[in-house]
């Protein structure tokens, strides 16, 4: 068995607050995708695939480069190929890595009703625990990212770990360390952030995309996976990198007002029949209703 | 109120009971992660095979050499000590596990003959002793001692080395002396792109 073990800060579907919550200072991890330096090579998708077991599948052509449409349960890492013109007719590629986002406030886990079967450790690593899943689905319709995958075969949803098992031994994740262009990036949280606004001002000053701009969204706490792009006012273009996620308002109102005023009619209906019962008493059969061939 | 110690004791035991029980666990949560797959495997160094670039690779197999131990390749990846490629790999240099753990890769030596559409398996000592009678045959046939002017060359034009990327200047020193040896004048690289 495993000796590794991360701690946990955030936890799903669990009542009260996890123990030992911010009791110990961590360092939060960070993936910086620098998608201007992205050649589309697919080592990535190649390293994900044989560091975590999965299996090497036939891919699939739509018209695009691309090696599948979009991610899946035993697919977890796939580059967005995406043909874009810019404004003087001309095409350029924009290539994106599209894995989980290992967001600070994730959807998934705020929707999960399974206890602890999705966490978030102490590192910020937004992770699944496949033996605590019952399988619900909640986390794909929580997720603004499209990213939990459901595999019918054993009703659990896969996902993305940020090579957990890597990093809490203190190596890099594999997709990081197969990148031969050199534009993934990992490290801290602060130094990917100060990494990826030196390259976004360098994009700005010397190779004229005024816009150019890091992607770190606020909508949901910021990101453990941030991208350098060439123009962050329009994130869509990059295979639909949507412009402010958020947890669906669904969700959070199914997790909040909802779900407390579910509990105050528990409470309440208890302590309503308990008055109930002090003042009126138990309900007794009266004989003449037996008389009548009621039940005995 | 003033309980016994009896009393005491009792509150205190069903109190701690029902505090264990429902929950009043102070210990921090940890989850228990997968187990990092190499952690004792036995990591070779290598090199790609691919292409001429010759990033440098670690081979992680089963066991710690022990004798009683067959190895059998579990993961590989970038040589992070590697001066060409420092850890990264293309494409092709990630999945070389899925090149080595293959049932169509090719383990013994195979010939195929003039005139053949098949390849047939041949022993390691038989295609061994066919290449050196035809390395011989040939070079007795077509060895050139002088050239027009008459001048004394000793070489051999009809026979060519290639050698490959994943080759290392011990096996290049003895390779070229084997081949000057002959008489061999064409000695090509793969790694020249």
């Amino acid at each position: 068995m495993s000796q590794a073990t991360l701690r946990i800060q955030k936890m799903s579907g669990h009542a009260g607050p996890v123990p030992g919550e911010g009791t110990q200072r961590e360092l939060q991890v960070c993936k910086l995708i620098d998608v201007t330096t992205c050649i589309g090579c697919k080592a990535c998708e190649v390293a994900c695939l044989e560091w975590n077991g999965l299996p090497y599948r036939e891919t699939m052509f739509e018209n695009t480069y691309q090696t599948m449409p979009d991610t899946a349960w035993n697919f977890w890492n796939v580059i967005k190929f995406n043909e874009y013109e810019r404004p003087d007719g001309s095409l350029m590629w924009l290539m994106r890595k599209d894995q989980c986002m290992h967001c600070a406030e994730p959807g998934c886990l705020a929707a999960c009703p399974a206890d602890a079967a999705i966490v978030q450790y102490a590192n910020g690593v937004v992770d699944f625990q496949q033996d605590h899943c019952i399988g619900c689905g909640y986390c794909i319709s929580g997720c603004p990212f499209n990213i939990p995958k459901f595999n019918s075969a054993t009703k659990k949803v896969f996902k993305c770990t940020l090579c957990s098992d890597r990093i809490s031994e203190g190596l890099e994740p594999a997709c990081i360390k197969a990148c031969p262009s050199g534009c993934l990036h990992f490290g801290t949280k602060d130094d990917m952030k100060e990494l990826a606004e030196k390259r976004a001002g360098q994009l700005r000053d010397h190779f004229g995309f005024a816009n150019a701009g890091v992607y770190d969204p606020p909508g949901v706490g910021g990101t453990g996976v941030i991208y350098v792009l060439h123009d962050a006012t329009n994130p869509e273009e990059y295979g639909g990198l949507p412009k402010n996620p958020t947890i669906p308002w669904v969700v959070k109102l199914w997790k909040g007002p909802v779900k407390w005023l579910g509990n105050l009619a528990i409470a309440g209906g208890i302590i309503a029949v308990t008055l109930h019962y002090l003042r009126y008493g138990a309900k007794t059969v009266k004989e003449d209703n037996r008389a009548e061939g009621g039940q005995p | 109120m003033h309980p016994s110690r009896r009393d005491f004791l009792k509150i205190g035991t069903i109190g701690g009971l029902a505090a264990s029980v429902l929950g009043f666990d102070l210990a921090p949560a940890y989850a228990q992660l997968r187990t990092l797959k190499i952690a004792r495997a036995t990591e070779t160094r290598s090199t790609c095979p691919y292409c001429s670039v010759s990033c440098g690779v670690l081979i992680y197999s089963i066991g710690d050499k022990a004798k009683n131990v067959t190895p059998q390749v579990i993961h590989v990846e970038g040589d992070p000590d590697h001066p060409i490629n420092r850890g990264t790999l293309c494409p092709k240099g990630a999945s070389l596990e899925q090149d080595i753990l293959n049932e169509r890769r090719i383990t013994k030596p195979q010939v195929r003959r003039p005139g053949s559409d098949h390849w047939e398996d041949i022993g390691w000592d038989d295609a061994m002793n066919e290449i050196a009678q035809r390395v011989k045959k040939t070079r007795d046939a077509t060895f050139i001692e002088k050239d027009a002017a008459g001048h004394s060359v000793n070489r051999l034009e009809s026979i060519a080395w290639t050698g490959g990327c994943t080759d290392t200047n011990e096996f290049n020193y003895l390779v070229v002396k084997a081949m000057r040896s002959l008489g061999v004048v064409h000695l090509e690289n793969q790694a020249r792109v």
